[in-house]
């Protein structure tokens, strides 16, 4: 049960994909217009990501490693249709406000990136922990940033007017003020040398794409991987060598006592 | 042919798939550092676009729309794209050396980039035909293209200027690309 805790932790906050590691831009920048938008985005993608973490790592013996990046989209475009259909039947509002980020929670890099970082080599109770926590991050920064830009864009927080109509600044509901709040938000991370993918600062090596999206070309989760996987082969080769020179160090003292002893 | 001149030029200015529509934002910030990385970024991008919205519309029309099973079409527009790339790739590699040398280290890339997919289920979304979403698709692809070199061209003339401490790095290419998007916002009365 501690390592659930510890899963959820890790997402809500040491490594909370929206502010440090900086997964999944496209619905940040897009989703945010109004709180309520932010947390349906959110809410819908932690679904998503719970029952792909869960699948996939329940999974994980059977899928040959060679396929599993197609086998992983195939899983998760599946469950994006099955959530597609029950927002269309049940909220048809949220669904039609969210339009075409609905289908491209496919292509966002958190649930992805999380398959191949977490699901696949870790049991399904831990991996849906893992889901629910990264969920909730992701749904924790989308509600910030869409709170920022809907008290200042329509003076409204939920849909509550706080600010009075005469004194709003539209710019930050529309497309620019996105990329603004973004940009306001970053430059704090820099300025309070907070973890951030930005700064160079996260620990998101876990991450088989290392967590930089800043640097990312679209699809590092692929072809990082290979990358990453030699690394990791190295390093243990590395290991093993070095493991092997101290057992040999070790005998040759030994004997060199034996030898002494026998003298 | 008015009517795909005006869809064209909506796909790449009035409605342009990075400063308001937000997609495909991480090639964008990504691959943007420098103009020729860039130009390069943009061609592969309307290469891959253009030819997965003729191949999407192909299969939505003659497979998905047929068959009733139209519900299916994230999963089988992301496998025909993952797979239509690939294909690309190799066919290139095999016979058009030159091109692949220029695009190559590009195409792998684009997989995932959710602009091509984007513009697929767009052209879905519209109920374009296959000639429409070709143009559609096109025009979207330009779009992209512009939007990438003109920030890489941005990005390379400010590298040495005086900028605040807190807003180098990130922040400041992401208030050149706020700026760019509301400059791209007066382009909304031209149609």
């Amino acid at each position: 049960m501690n390592k659930c805790m510890e899963r959820l932790y890790n997402g809500i906050i040491k490594e909370n994909p929206t502010f440090v590691l900086m997964l999944g831009m496209c619905p940040t920048l897009a989703t945010t217009t109004t709180a309520i938008n932010g947390v349906g985005m959110g809410l819908t993608t932690t679904a998503v990501l719970i029952f792909s973490n869960l699948i996939i790592s329940a999974l994980r013996k059977i899928i040959p490693d060679r396929v599993r990046i197609p086998a992983y989209i195939v899983i998760v475009a599946s469950l994006v249709t099955i959530v597609q259909l029950l927002l269309k039947a049940f909220l048809p509002e949220l669904d039609k406000s969210l339009g075409i980020f609905i289908p491209l929670i496919v292509v966002n890099c958190i649930i992805l990136g999380r398959a191949e970082a977490y699901a696949a080599k870790n049991g399904p109770l831990e991996s849906a922990f893992d889901g629910i926590g990264m969920g909730l991050g992701f749904t924790l920064g989308l509600t910030c940033i869409a709170v920022f830009r809907e008290l200042l864009g329509a003076g409204t927080v939920f849909g509550f007017t706080i600010i009075p109509e005469a004194y709003k600044i539209s710019i930050f509901g529309l497309a620019p003020g996105a990329f603004f709040v973004l940009a306001g938000l970053t430059a704090l991370q820099n300025k309070f040398k907070m973890p951030s993918a930005t700064n160079g600062s996260s620990n998101g090596s876990v991450l088989a794409c290392g967590g930089n999206c800043m640097n990312c070309t679209g699809s590092a989760c692929m072809a990082n991987h290979a990358q990453l996987e030699t690394r990791r082969l190295q390093a243990e080769e590395d290991a093993l060598t070095a493991k092997k020179a101290a057992v040999a160090q070790k005998q040759a003292e030994l004997s060199a006592k034996l030898d002494k002893k026998e003298e | 042919m008015k009517e795909l001149i005006l869809i064209v030029v909506g796909a790449a200015l009035v409605n342009n798939i990075i400063l308001s529509q937000f997609q495909g934002l991480c090639p964008f910030l990504g691959v943007s550092k420098k103009t020729d990385t860039a130009a390069g970024m943009g061609v592969a991008v309307i290469f891959v676009i253009t030819l997965a919205s003729f191949v999407t519309s192909l299969i939505y029309k003659f497979v998905l729309d047929p068959l009733k099973i139209t519900y299916l079409q994230t999963i089988a527009f992301i496998l025909v794209i993952a797979a239509l790339v690939q294909f690309v790739e190799m066919f290139l590699k095999k016979s058009m050396p030159s091109l692949y040398q220029a695009l190559g280290v590009f195409l792998p890339l684009i997989t995932t980039n959710c602009a091509v997919l984007g513009a697929a289920l767009t052209n879905v979304q519209k109920k374009y035909g296959i000639l429409f979403s070709i143009f559609n698709g096109l025009g979207t692809a330009v779009g992209f293209t512009l939007a990438i070199i003109l920030l890489a061209s941005i990005r390379e003339s400010i590298e040495d200027n005086d900028i605040p401490v807190n807003f180098k790095g990130s922040p400041i290419v992401l208030i050149t690309s706020g700026l760019m998007a509301i400059a791209f916002m007066g382009f909304a009365g031209l149609i």
